[in-house]
């Protein structure tokens, strides 16, 4: 049976009208930036380099196409429809009348959908695991980089120990279905997940522990948000049943947390080695301040110019991670929308169809793309000061 | 002897530690052959390719890190850094995938799969695209650390001087600068390796060339716990020994850098 398709101009404008709520929320974004840019300091001054203002613009694209997902993607991701395997792109569905932008796939569902939903997938799991791997990492490099020694050379080593081991090694062993079904993930995620939570622990208790009123709110309520978020994400038993991933997730979770926080453990080392000889700590130490607050609260602060670009970078370092993993069929399910599967499915039939392939592709490279832009227009700002 | 394991190889039933030394590390369940038989033909396969990636990634790198970092800020290092930068933004299974629609479905110029390259020896023909799926990914991460060096030899007092006793600027660049811009590379192109192993993972499985990464995915897909084994141990001994060399080779390049 033949289907009707569109046009490449009547693609190009289906495709331009299907991000509407996009290119809203951009122009609001970008109206609200430049006409407050003085005042909103380093974030202003990325608007002033033609690199700086592409990575902040394609950040946020993406960043709000996965929140809007479902009203820019016409059809449901994981639908098929029988009659749409694999069409070119721009045939229309005859029951829906909406065009499959990007054509359909293997298993005839909708190419444009699946890149817009895993898009949601991407901006969930890379950031928060950057996030996860940064508070690990800064946790541990702190004392590492402060104190020296023996406690240095420990924790490098088991640092280095992770860094020599090739990354695509670490990943098979992590979520080979043997190692799955042991409590081996549910451990390392639950030391994982400590991190954060002893992390403001101890950012708090170090500052205000002279008022003791303001300091109990401060523990009540960190100590009551994050163990909520422990027992749901580590033990799945979240009393009120909002917060749970399923144990997948949490496998690719503790694997790319696993695997980049060393990285980030041996840039805080270095930045905190470097910093520890300034005046301003040597000042509080004269005070007589306690270690832990020199490190959190005059260390810390000065070291956030290089980690805001790390972080930015190891955002898209961990998105090629989790594309890894979806290209190897690791971890995600295989009829998750994320692009590194899609990439997987589409590329073993390259010679048939080439038009499933493209839309994941360019989604990944064009987002880390825009994060690393970022980072070198926040790193060019950063220096000028 | 005990009557053996396998019937294709000949270890004994029980087991007992030993022979990895000798070369001897099990049975591979997968291809029904000793590991060994397996395992060093394919690290064979893996060094080919590795050298062609070397052969065609390094020169490039460093050539753009340094016509980059020559001028600072000019039209030509602005082009480059973008370029360099968009080269580390596109992983091998992206690039793959886009070289592959353009040079074998499109132009179909080169061949989709290396799966040739094993029985019928390699040629430009099936060989390009792995290689350069490889090589690119490299590129822009070792010519922006290129870059960055040859930015800061360039602010030194003795380029300046060079300058005012009445040198060409190519003169100074390639007689004085080249030379001490290039140890900040060196070491980074060393330390690459762990991250080149991902890289021929992914590019073996997408063009099909039987070579280290290709057989550690069997491995690891069909359950093959000596192979996987065995994979692990070289790739981690490779990983150690280039690391070694990196750091011998950076105290050797700057004398400066001494052990205490």
């Amino acid at each position: 049976m033949q289907v009707e398709t569109l046009g490449t101009f009547g693609i190009i404008f289906g495709v331009l009208a299907r991000f509407w709520p996009v290119w809203i929320a951009l122009a609001v974004i970008l109206f609200f930036s430049l006409r407050f840019r003085e005042r909103i300091g380093l974030y202003g001054q990325l608007f002033e380099t033609g690199v700086g203002v592409a990575g902040v613009l394609i950040c946020f694209f993406w960043l709000f196409t996965a929140l809007f997902a479902a009203t820019v993607a016409p059809f449901d991701p994981l639908a098929q429809f029988p009659i749409m395997k694999n069409v070119l792109p721009g045939a229309i569905e005859p029951e829906s009348g909406q065009a499959f932008l990007f054509g359909g796939d293997r298993l005839a569902r909708d190419v444009f959908s699946r890149m817009v939903y895993g898009s949601q997938i991407v901006l969930i799991i890379a950031p928060a695991a950057t996030l996860f791997a940064l508070m690990v990492g800064t946790t541990l490099g702190l004392p590492a980089g402060y104190y020296g020694g023996r406690i240095d050379s420990f924790l490098s080593f088991l640092a280095n120990l992770v860094l020599a081991f090739p990354v695509i090694l670490l990943f098979y062993l992590l979520v080979t279905p043997g190692i799955r079904e042991t409590p081996i993930p549910q451990w390392m995620a639950g030391v994982f997940f400590i991190f954060p939570i002893v992390f403001f622990v101890t950012l708090f208790w170090t500052r205000y522990r002279s008022r003791p009123q303001l300091l109990a709110i401060q523990l009540a309520v960190t100590l009551l948000v994050g163990g909520w978020a422990y027992l749901g994400l580590v033990f799945d038993a979240d009393p009120l049943g909002i917060i749970s991933i399923s144990s997948n997730q949490l496998n690719i979770f503790v694997a790319v947390v696993f695997a980049s926080s060393p990285g980030v453990f041996r840039i805080v080392r270095g930045l905190v080695m470097d910093i520890k000889t300034r005046d301003y700590v040597a000042a509080a130490q004269t005070r007589g301040e306690t270690p832990w607050y020199i490190m959190l609260w005059e260390v810390l602060p000065n070291a956030r110019g290089p980690l805001i670009v790390d972080v930015c970078l190891r955002i898209g370092y961990t998105t090629i991670l989790l594309g890894t993993l979806g290209y190897f069929g690791l971890g995600l399910a295989p009829e998750s929308p994320d692009w590194g599967t899609g990439i997987k499915e589409s590329s073993r039939l390259l010679r048939a169809y080439v038009h499933p392939a493209l839309p994941p592709v360019f989604a990944l490279m064009s987002f880390v793309l825009g994060l690393n832009l970022l980072a070198d227009a926040l790193r060019e700002q950063s220096l000028k000061d | 002897m005990a009557s053996p394991r396998f019937s294709y190889c000949d270890e004994p039933a029980e087991p007992y530690y030993g022979g990895i030394l000798q070369g001897d590390f099990g049975c591979s369940t997968k291809f029904k052959v000793p590991v060994a038989e397996k395992l060093f033909p394919a690290l064979g396969a893996t060094g080919i390719l590795m050298f062609w990636v070397m052969v065609v990634m390094v020169p490039v790198a460093l050539l753009i890190g340094v016509l980059a970092g020559m001028r600072e800020g000019t039209r030509t290092d602005r082009t480059l850094s973008v370029a360099s930068i968009a080269t580390t933004a596109t992983p091998e299974y992206v690039s793959g995938v886009i070289f592959a629609v353009i040079f074998a479905s499109w132009l179909g110029w080169l061949n989709g799969s290396a799966a040739t390259a094993t029985r019928q020896g390699i040629s430009f023909y099936n060989f390009t695209l792995p290689v350069m799926t490889m090589a690119i990914y490299g590129i822009g991460y070792i010519a922006r650390m290129t870059r960055a060096s040859m930015v800061e030899v360039m602010t030194q007092q003795y380029i300046r001087t060079a300058r005012l006793k009445g040198l060409g600027f190519r003169a100074v660049v390639i007689k004085h600068a080249l030379r001490n811009a290039l140890i900040a590379p060196f070491t980074v192109i060393m330390l690459q390796f762990p991250w080149l192993l991902t890289g021929v993972v992914i590019v073996e499985v997408m063009f099909r060339y039987q070579g280290f990464g290709f057989t550690l995915v069997e491995a690891a897909s069909n359950n093959d716990i000596d192979l996987l084994l065995g994979c692990s141990l070289v790739s981690v001994f490779v990983v150690l020994s280039t690391q070694l060399i990196s750091d011998v080779g950076y105290a050797y390049l700057n004398p400066r850098i001494r052990v205490q």
